[in-house]
Parts: structure tokens; C-alpha cells; sequence
């Protein structure tokens, strides 16, 4: 009865299979599961936006949408038919092909992403081999689309917003690249299946997530620095600010194509909080042995659900950082901390089971936040500011 | 030949050829990235998931973002005035139509008697990684030399210098 | 064309004369750089064609020289572009029509 709770989604399917004939069984059974992930995302997105209004707002001491239904939750259903509805504003100047394709772009590349992360047990659209890569190529080719928004608008504000926020995503993939790499080298494998699965074992009923290890909680840390850049989320949203520069790259968007970049935006989160999850919480793991009795699929949302909701913390918490604070700290904080967590990991494979292990790695990663975050992050005198430019 | 590779083959070559026709230098620096993922379908057509992904990763996601930020910094959205295609240009279009011919040539006349293995490799990354470090490892430790060498050397050349007090 | 290889040949060799043609026609120095990647590119297809239907694919020298390959052209279009850089900054043009002297 617990296995079919857990697997219903995999029975439903293979039941509504059954009823076509053999050939046809491959690609209708794709088609269903893209189907599923396109339509439940955007749902999570809608649920996703209130809470997050209604969350920052009482962060800071107010009460957020309280018209629309009860306590406010049909708001973005009025969000959606005002986006919908409104005029489609592209300035004369702009590059038309280009403007109409990046929030194109942007949404296919974020959606390709779902397609490796496991979901529940034997939840997963496609077993890559080398399904971590896949998820990141996908993650660079974003960028893309940010750039051509920014510069098809020809706005000086949106192209400036547009160069701060590549130059922002650009540094920090190299630290989510790293942070996960650390995952690879440790278990063996790209294939986000055998992450999961090698995360799925019990010690005196706790589980070996990955977060649990000195190395793994300095990665997710990491990796949770470095996410909340790469989807250009506060802290780090000075290219989409809006006391800063209108609404950077998306300035000259109006109607359905800004409800796009929002839907990119919220779903690219989404995806990292997922991946996140895969890599260093367990995925679809529970969090204590007696609790494998509650399906799958539903510790992955949990979990997911967790990541939005610290997301939405820290927007309403932290103050926006500066650009060039935000270059510094992702190539002298995060870039080193990355590699130094690498060397961490690989002394962890290598000193065998025990507790020295245990102890040397979290002295070196003290140590090395210690010495590179607390001092070698302190403000040096301030000087005149010096500007560079092109030419 | 499926479909699927006339399909691929056509979107790549469009890509190429728009990007060095274009005169807008960023659609050709758009249209070049289209060719690169023509390019990477094109391995993943031929079992190379590896190399597959790590040409999306490198090229769309690395040169593509380089080439276009050369562009803005050096004001490439500006046409010249005599246009974009220098005064020898039939020279230049001559000697590839005849490097082409000679490929198609040379490729067209050993068909006969190019291997052709049905079957696929099935090569896993576990294979890629153990080859890197075994067989491939200097290699792999010359072009990591190589990289950061390309990393210095762009950041000195492209550095902004001091001012000199003259 | 009963030997699939040809076809890869043929879209390389395509590619690659397209490529030669965009560096030796075009005036902007950033054209140049964009028909060298992708004559780079048209030469790690070929690699990867005669990786897949040679004898022997276990080997991997095909993919390795590819990968490679990859890794060497990101950095020399680093380098390349840094260099267009530095000189739009001192002539102030990146038309090669007009850097036609020795003299700086």
C-alpha cells in the first residue's frame, strides 16, 4: 500500500499506456510526462508568487495582498489576466526578432532543466549518463537570453542591467559548477539517479545526505551562494533592482513577455532549489528512517518548498549587494572556498572511515573561512574611486 | 540519412552561413550561437554525449557570451561606411569554394572504402574520466597549463593601463 | 549515401569552407575571430564522426581530441578577443582595411 502510494504517478502512467498500442507507448509516455512537468511548474509559480508577496510583506511589518480571495491566495489569477490582457508596448527602435526571442529562450532553457531531476523513486524524465552536465549546459545557455533582452531593447538602462547581470551569472557558475563537482568526485558519477541513490542509506536511522558532512555542508552552502546569484535573486538582484536601474534588462517588457521573464525567473529558481536538493539533501530521500513511509514525491516538493521559502527569507531580510562587492566576493570568497572544499573532500575519501576524518576536514574548512572570508574580506582604506572604461 | 540529420545539418549550415553574411554584428554573433547548437545536436546524434554537453557548455555558454560582449566594447552595432565586406572579398570567396570542392571531392571519392561500424560505443562518462586520468593525463595537464596561461595573457592584454605622467 | 560517415563529412567540410570564407571576406576583425570557431568547430565534427564509425571507438581518442580541442579554442578566442580589445583601444577601429601599416 506504501509502494503504491509512493509510485502512483508511475502506475497512473503505465495504466494509460496500456490502452495504446505497443509502438506508440515511447512517445506518448514523453509527451505525458513533458506535459506533466510543463503544467506543474507554472502552478507551483502561481502559488509560489503570492506566498512571496504575502511572506516579504510580513517580513516587513505589513499585510501584502488581502483583496483578492480569501487572505489574498486568487491573486495571481488576477496577476495573470492583467498580464495577459495588457498592451504588448515595443519600442520603434528595438530590435523586433530579437526582443520577441529572448523571453522565448529564456523559458525553453529553464524548462530543459527539469528534465534529469528525479522526482520520487523512478520519478525521473530521462537516466542521463551525464545528467549533471546536461543541467548545466542548460543553465549557461540562459545567459544568452538575458544579454539579448538587455541589448534588443536599446535602452541604455536595460543594456547596462543586462552586462551587470551576465558579468553576476557568468562569475558565479563557475561556483555552482565547483560546488557540485565536489558531489561528482565523491560519488562517482554524473547521473543525478546515482546521487540519490547513493545518499539513500540509514545510520542509526539518520541519512547520509551529503549536507551532513563537513565538505557537503560547505558545498550547499556554497552552492546555495551561488544559486541565489545565478537566478539574479535578492541579495544579488542589482541588474533586475528596482530603485537602481528601472527594471534592467526587462524595462522595455510589458504584458505576457514580462509575465515570461517573472515565469523564467521563478522556475530557474525552482530548478536550482531542486538540483540543490538532489545533490546535497537527498533528493526524494526522507530525512529519518521511520519516516519512509511518506511518499517520495512528496519529500522532494517538501524540500523544495523549504529552499523557496528560505529564498523568500532572505529577499525580505538582506540588504542588495553593490556590484563590484558582489564580483569580490564570488572570485576572493566563494571561487577559493570551492576549491579549498574540493581538497576537503578528497582528503575525506582517502583518510578512511573514523572520526580524524571528520576532524581534519572541518579544521581546514574553518580554517580556510577563517582566513579568506573574516580577514581577507575586511575592508582595506578607501581610496579615491577610480573608474575603468573601454577605451 | 534520417530526416532528423537533414533537419540538423540544414538548421547548422543556416546558422554558419548567416553568421558570416549578417551585417549586424550581433545577430551574426546570434546566428553563430544557433550553429553551435546545430553543432552539439549533431554530436549527440553520434553518441558523444560528452562532447555533446560540453559544447554547449564551453561554446554557447562561454565564446558565444566573449564574442558578443567584444562587440559592445568595441562598438561593433556601428556600420562602416564603404561595408562590411573587404575590397578582395571575391579572392576570399573563391579560394573557399575551392577548398570545398577538394573536400567534397576527396570525401566523395574514398566513400567507398571509409569505415562504417554499425554499432555504438557505449562509452560511459565513468570510461571518460578513467581515460583522462590514465592514458590522456599529460595531455589534460598541458592544456590546464595552457588555460591559465590564456587567462593571464588576456587580462594583461586587454588591461587598462595607467596612466602615464608625461 | 549508403555510408552515414559521408554525410558528416560533407556538413564538416560545409561548414568549415563557410568559416574560411567569413575570416578571409569579412572586414571586422570579430568576424574573422567567429569563421576561425567555427572552422575550430567544422574540425572537431569531423574528429567526432570518425570517432563514432572508425574501429576501435573504445580507445576514445576521437572524443578526447575533441574535448581538447574545445577547451584549446575557448582559450585562444579569450586571447584573440583580448587582442581585438587592445587594439580598438589604440586605433580606435577594428576595420582591417584600415590597419594596413606596420607603423602603430
Amino acid at each position: 500500500m506504501i509502494e503504491r502510494l509512493d509510485q502512483i504517478f508511475v502506475i497512473l502512467k503505465h495504466w494509460l499506456l496500456g490502452y495504446l498500442p505497443e509502438s506508440w507507448q515511447t512517445p506518448v509516455g514523453v509527451i505525458l510526462s513533458v506535459v506533466c512537468i510543463i503544467g506543474l511548474y507554472p502552478a507551483l509559480f502561481a502559488i509560489t508568487t503570492v506566498l512571496e508577496r504575502k511572506g516579504v510583506a510580513r517580513i516587513q511589518n505589513r499585510l501584502g495582498p488581502n483583496r483578492v480571495g480569501p487572505y489574498g491566495i486568487l491573486q495571481p489569477m488576477a496577476d495573470g489576466i492583467k498580464s495577459l490582457t495588457k498592451e504588448d508596448i515595443v519600442p520603434t527602435t528595438a530590435d523586433g526578432v530579437v526582443h520577441f526571442l529572448a523571453p522565448v529562450v529564456l523559458v525553453v532553457v529553464v524548462f530543459m532543466g527539469f528534465a534529469v531531476l528525479p522526482m520520487g523513486r523512478n520519478m525521473v524524465l530521462v537516466d542521463m549518463d551525464a545528467g549533471l552536465l546536461f543541467y548545466f549546459a542548460m543553465g549557461a545557455s540562459a545567459e544568452l537570453s538575458v544579454f539579448m533582452a538587455g541589448w534588443s531593447s536599446r535602452n541604455k538602462y536595460s543594456l547596462l542591467g543586462a552586462m551587470r547581470a551576465v558579468a553576476q551569472m557568468i562569475s558565479y557558475e563557475i561556483a555552482l559548477l565547483l560546488s557540485s563537482v565536489v558531489i561528482v568526485m565523491i560519488t562517482g558519477s554524473l547521473s543525478l539517479v546515482k546521487i540519490v541513490e547513493a545518499q539513500n542509506h540509514y545510520t542509526w536511522g539518520l541519512p547520509h545526505w551529503f549536507i551532513f558532512t563537513p565538505w557537503g555542508l560547505a558545498g550547499f552552502l556554497m552552492y546555495a551562494i551561488a544559486g541565489t546569484a545565478e537566478t539574479n535573486r535578492s541579495p544579488f538582484d542589482l541588474p533586475e533592482g528596482e530603485s537602481e536601474l528601472v527594471a534592467g534588462y526587462h524595462t522595455e517588457y510589458s504584458g505576457f513577455k514580462f509575465a515570461l521573464f517573472f515565469l523564467g525567473e521563478y522556475v530557474a529558481m525552482f530548478s536550482i532549489s531542486g538540483l540543490g536538493s538532489t545533490l546535497f539533501l537527498g533528493g526524494w530521500t526522507a530525512p529519518l528512517e521511520v519516516l519512509q513511509f511518506i511518499p517520495s514525491w512528496i519529500w522532494f516538493f517538501g524540500k523544495l518548498f523549504l529552499s523557496m521559502g528560505v529564498f523568500i527569507w532572505m529577499r525580505g531580510t538582506l540588504p542588495r549587494l553593490r556590484q563590484d562587492q558582489l564580483m569580490n566576493f564570488a572570485w576572493k570568497f566563494v571561487l577559493p572556498m570551492c576549491l579549498l572544499n574540493l581538497f576537503a573532500a578528497g582528503l575525506w575519501h582517502f583518510m578512511g572511515a573514523g572520526w580524524l576524518r571528520w576532524v581534519v576536514c572541518s579544521a581546514i574548512l574553518i580554517l580556510a573561512y577563517v582566513s579568506i572570508g573574516r580577514e581577507g574580506m575586511r575592508r582595506k582604506n578607501l581610496g579615491p574611486r577610480s573608474y575603468r572604461y573601454a577605451e | 540519412m534520417g530526416f532528423v540529420f537533414y533537419l540538423i545539418s540544414t538548421f547548422t549550415v543556416g546558422g554558419a552561413l548567416a553568421a558570416v553574411l549578417l551585417k549586424n554584428l550581433v545577430h551574426a554573433a546570434l546566428a553563430l550561437t544557433v550553429a553551435f547548437f546545430g553543432l552539439a545536436l549533431l554530436f549527440l546524434r553520434l553518441d558523444a554525449q560528452f562532447a555533446g554537453f560540453a559544447q554547449i557548455l564551453v561554446y554557447v555558454g562561454a565564446v558565444a557570451i566573449l564574442v558578443v560582449f567584444a562587440i559592445l566594447l568595441t562598438r561593433g552595432s556601428e556600420l562602416p561606411k564603404e561595408g562590411v565586406f573587404s575590397k578582395t572579398w571575391l579572392v576570399g570567396l573563391a579560394i573557399a569554394a575551392g577548398v570545398f570542392a577538394l573536400l567534397a571531392w576527396a570525401v566523395l571519392q574514398a566513400a567507398p572504402w571509409l569505415p562504417q561500424e554499425k554499432a555504438a560505443p557505449t562509452v560511459t562518462v565513468n570510461d571518460i574520466g578513467n581515460a583522462l586520468m590514465s592514458r590522456y593525463v599529460l595531455p589534460l595537464e598541458i592544456v590546464a597549463v595552457l588555460l591559465t596561461a590564456a587567462l593571464l595573457g588576456a587580462v594583461i592584454v586587454a588591461m587598462h593601463e595607467k596612466e602615464r605622467s608625461r | 549515401m549508403a555510408n552515414p560517415l559521408t554525410g558528416y563529412l560533407i556538413v564538416a567540410a560545409l561548414v568549415f569552407a563557410i568559416g574560411l570564407a567569413g575570416a578571409l571576406t569579412r572586414r571586422n576583425a570579430i568576424m574573422v575571430l567567429i569563421g576561425i570557431e567555427l572552422m575550430l568547430n567544422a574540425a572537431n565534427l569531423n574528429l567526432i564522426a570518425f570517432w563514432r564509425y572508425g574501429r576501435h571507438p573504445e580507445v576514445l581518442t576521437g572524443m578526447m581530441f575533441a574535448i581538447f580541442s574545445i577547451a584549446v579554442a575557448a582559450a585562444e578566442a579569450a586571447v584573440g578577443l583580448g587582442l581585438v580589445i587592445s587594439i580598438y583601444r589604440h586605433a580606435k577601429t577594428t576595420d582591417l582595411e584600415q590597419m594596413n601599416r606596420m607603423k602603430g
